[in-house]
């Protein structure tokens, strides 16, 4: 695996990591994000309906949390998670924990750490996290670690520093296993950057963590509502550049089109795409316009849209101050609102994706009102497609050195 | 009380819809060609139901890449949500839901009737209460015609007084000969005839010599095909048979009939053998979103413990995109989860295994050997011809099909 920085511009890498895989024949655009499943499908999507999307990341993220529990089959199934859930031409993640659950702490030792899925708390030690891996055979896995020093408020720095000291004692464990097992040798462990709020122990995960032969890093503890990650923001910056530069940084839990900018001016490459799939699951489409080039026309209805936006700014604070990242945002609209009822067009105007070349407002309106699966699956395609191409602009932007223009763009809209 | 005929001058020769292309020498099994605004469609034909103008969880470029080509949207649904003038102005319930094929409505009665607690029947129509803002509406033959003409759907069913199978006495005939009046109030209220057909529906429940008048009467009107309703309820399946039998025996050779609710797999071929053209059920599509999987020998309960290491695909013969892609186990371990996809993995295969199963109903019957397809088929789902369900045994006899 190879990881070529075009260029860097204001903290933001960008790039290709080529030779990638387990075939080392993939390769993979950053900054880019991971294509998000539950169960190892995209959530609401067949393969069918999955291929309609455009721009689909080369590497899809799996979870552990969701996996775990099927350990026997697979195992017994031998040829690899990639082929049991459909998707064996597709690069695969494992990590974790799933960002859009949360999980609760207070369940990690010094032997194992635990995950939850649908038949509740797995306890997984090193071993039995290797076997796991052995049966998933995943082309990069997040190592198992304690994450939890970033769960409670005001992390005390014994807990910190715990976090660390398990983390590097589980990858040092799981790199040995490695060695052993002749199925893994072409899978990558991505190792875990710890630490809580403790700028020493993140520092020390980070020096440390470098020094062992993994494939890539997890940036993991950063995630919560926009006040948690605005708070971390020079943390992140420290830990990054601890971090060699021909190794790809992940980040999770982060997904925001904002915080997604924040984070790669920190020197984050690669990202969870959770985000689309939580507004469809509050029946809303992604309208966020990241044409940071637009033509004057363009320009003019979008000065109208900002008077708009202006005028919902009061109502979107109250949405806001809730502090839990579950609810709509500024870079959306909610198909369930009356206005929508006779609204022929598409969700968004020139968007090429399925939904918006096949579908209008008024129909997505309706499913949501009767309660429709379809609604999901067209809301699913369309949120995947924006994102996905909110992802292209990011990497046109650096190439073009217009970051600051589409960075200006996306706050406008964040309210 | 007397019921008039429609006047001819008020429809024109209703339009010849079907072609033949070959019928059973033994039995009365035919195999046809409709045509339709929308397109052509090969007979015999099961439609899945899309009831609120969706076929659940699947996009109308997959329910046409499995080579449906017509399906039910249901009006008594979608004239609630979201209201015939709506979908007028989105250019019909083809141009709201963006389906290129045929599209069959129903006429809001059964629905009315069977799911609505307080609705009464008059002369005038149906009265109820909606179940979303309380109001009080009428549905006339008038009103289901005009709610239907804004559909814009390629065929169109009359209103019909509706009585449940298990109902016996004067209710029957009442309903009977209400639905031959209302029979001519659709017809005269119809504005589309040229580009709707309005199909009637045979009533008269459980007894012969009621069906047989009502055969009668219906088939004097000039209409372009005919419904065999008020069946598929819960009647047993020995009077359920000879009400079919009965029925396609009066029923006009050059014109489709159409057998309403019925979709179990040894139901299709039994009233394929019948006489019947074309089908409709929920059952495909509702047992999909239970994680059953329909297959040759019955069904397969994916969600049980016995799949969860089950590596082969639900039917291995079966070319559908589930089947090419995905294992028995795969879909336990996702009908698990919450993700819906594991629901339209099975409704794409469920949807398929039927229209598969008329594909070959019919090339059987074309190729002239639709009695051995049947006797094939009762081998494969019952594994041996005496475990057929008596009743699929005699009405099969009848029309000339002997199992062993």
């Amino acid at each position: 695996m190879k990881l070529n920085l075009t260029k860097v511009v204001n903290g933001c890498r960008l790039g290709k990591i080529q030779n990638l895989g387990k075939t080392e024949n993939h390769s993979m655009d950053i900054p880019g994000c991971l294509l998000y499943t539950k169960t190892g499908s995209a959530p609401h999507l067949t393969h069918h309906t999955l291929h309609n999307i455009h721009g689909l990341p080369a590497m899809a993220q799996l979870t552990l949390s969701s996996l775990a529990e099927h350990h026997e089959v697979l195992a017994e199934y031998k040829k690899g998670v990639g082929n049991f859930i459909g998707m064996p031409e597709m690069l695969l993640y494992c990590s974790l924990h799933d960002p859009v659950s949360p999980c609760p702490a207070g369940y990690v030792t010094n032997k194992s750490a635990s995950v939850w899925g649908g038949g509740g708390r797995v306890e997984i030690t090193v071993s039995k996290f290797m076997a796991i891996q052995q049966a998933l055979q995943p082309d990069w896995f997040q190592c198992l670690a304690d994450g939890e020093a970033s769960c409670e408020e005001g992390t005390s720095i014994k807990r910190a520093r715990k976090s660390v000291d398990r983390s590097l004692l589980f990858l040092d464990n799981c790199l040995r296993l490695q060695e052993e097992s002749e199925v893994l040798q072409k899978s990558m462990i991505i190792g875990v950057i710890e630490g809580g709020d403790v700028m020493e122990e993140r520092l020390r995960s980070a020096r440390e963590t470098a020094k062992r032969p993994v494939g890539g890093f997890l940036l993991d503890g950063f995630q919560g509502n926009p006040a948690t990650l605005e708070a971390r923001l020079q943390l992140l910056s420290s830990v990054t550049a601890e971090l060699p530069e021909d190794k790809p940084r992940l980040i999770c839990g982060v997904s925001r089109p904002d915080e997604v900018l924040e984070c790669i001016e920190r020197g984050v490459d690669i990202f969870e795409s959770f985000f689309p799939y939580l507004v469809t699951e509050r029946g809303c489409a992604l309208t966020f316009n990241f044409d940071y080039q637009p033509n004057p026309e363009e320009t003019l209805l979008q000065q109208n849209g900002i008077q708009e936006e202006e005028k919902c700014e009061e109502q979107i604070k109250k949405i806001k101050t809730t502090g839990c990242n579950q609810k709509m945002t500024s870079f959306e609209i909610n198909l369930k609102e009356k206005k929508y009822r006779e609204d022929f067009s598409p969700l968004v105007r020139e968007c090429s994706c399925y939904c918006c070349k096949n579908h209008t407002r008024a129909y997505i309106h309706h499913l949501l009102m009767t309660n429709e699966l379809l609604a999901g699956v067209l809301l699913m395609m369309h949120n995947f497609e924006h994102y996905f191409a909110f992802f292209h602009s990011i990497r046109e932007a650096l190439k073009n050195d217009r970051l600051t223009q589409l960075k200006e763009l996306i706050r406008r809209q964040a309210c | 009380m007397a019921a008039g005929a429609a006047t001819p001058a008020s429809l024109e020769s209703a339009p010849r819809i079907m072609r033949l292309v070959a019928e059973c020498s033994r039995s009365r099994a035919r195999a046809g060609e409709l045509q339709l605004s929308h397109g052509p469609v090969a007979t015999p034909v099961f439609m899945p139901v899309g009831t609120q103008a969706t076929m659940k969880g699947i996009t109308t470029e997959q329910l046409d890449a499995l080579g449906c080509r017509i399906c039910l949207g249901n009006t008594y649904h979608l004239g609630q949500r979201p209201g015939p003038e709506l979908i007028q102005k989105a250019r019909g319930l083809h141009g709201f839901m963006n389906w290129p094929h045929n599209l069959l409505t129903d006429s809001g009665g059964f629905q009315m009737v069977s799911l609505v607690a307080l609705s009464e029947v008059t002369e005038e129509g149906v009265r109820f209460r909606s179940p979303y803002d309380g109001e009080e509406t009428l549905l006339s033959p008038e009103r289901s015609v005009e709610i239907q003409n804004a559909l814009g759907s390629d065929i169109i069913m009359q209103l019909d007084d509706v009585v449940s199978s298990t109902v016996t006495g004067p209710r029957v005939e009442e309903a009977m000969h209400r639905s031959v009046r209302w029979l001519d109030r659709c017809i005269a209220a119809h504005r589309r005839p040229d580009k709707q057909n309005l199909f009637a529906i045979i009533q008269g429940g459980l007894d012969a010599s009621l069906r047989a008048i009502c055969l009668e009467e219906m088939t004097k009107r000039d209409v372009p095909g005919f419904a065999i309703g008020g069946l598929s309820g819960g009647e047993s399946k020995a009077q359920f048979w000879k009400m079919v039998a009965l029925s396609t025996s009066k029923l006009p050779k050059d014109k489709p009939r159409y057998l309403m609710g019925v979709g179990y797999a040894t139901d299709l071929v039994v009233c394929v053998a019948l006489g019947c053209d074309m089908f409709d059920c929920v059952y495909p599509t509702r047992t999909a979103r239970f994680g059953s999987a329909l297959v040759p020998t019955g069904q397969l309960q994916l969600k049980k413990k016995q799949y969860e290491k089950d590596f082969g695909p639900i039917d291995p013969e079966c070319p559908c995109p589930t089947c090419k892609r995905h294992t028995r186990a795969f879909l336990h371990t996702l009908l698990h989860s919450d993700n819906t996809a594991a629901l339209h993995h099975l409704t794409v295969h469920n949807i398929a295994y039927q229209l598969q199963l008329m594909s070959a109903i019919r090339a059987s019957i074309v190729e002239r050997r639709f009695p051995d397809f049947v006797r094939n088929f009762m081998i494969t789902m019952y594994g041996d011809q005496t475990l057929c369900p008596p009743w699929a045994t005699e009405a099969l006899a009848s029309v000339g099909i002997t199992l062993n």
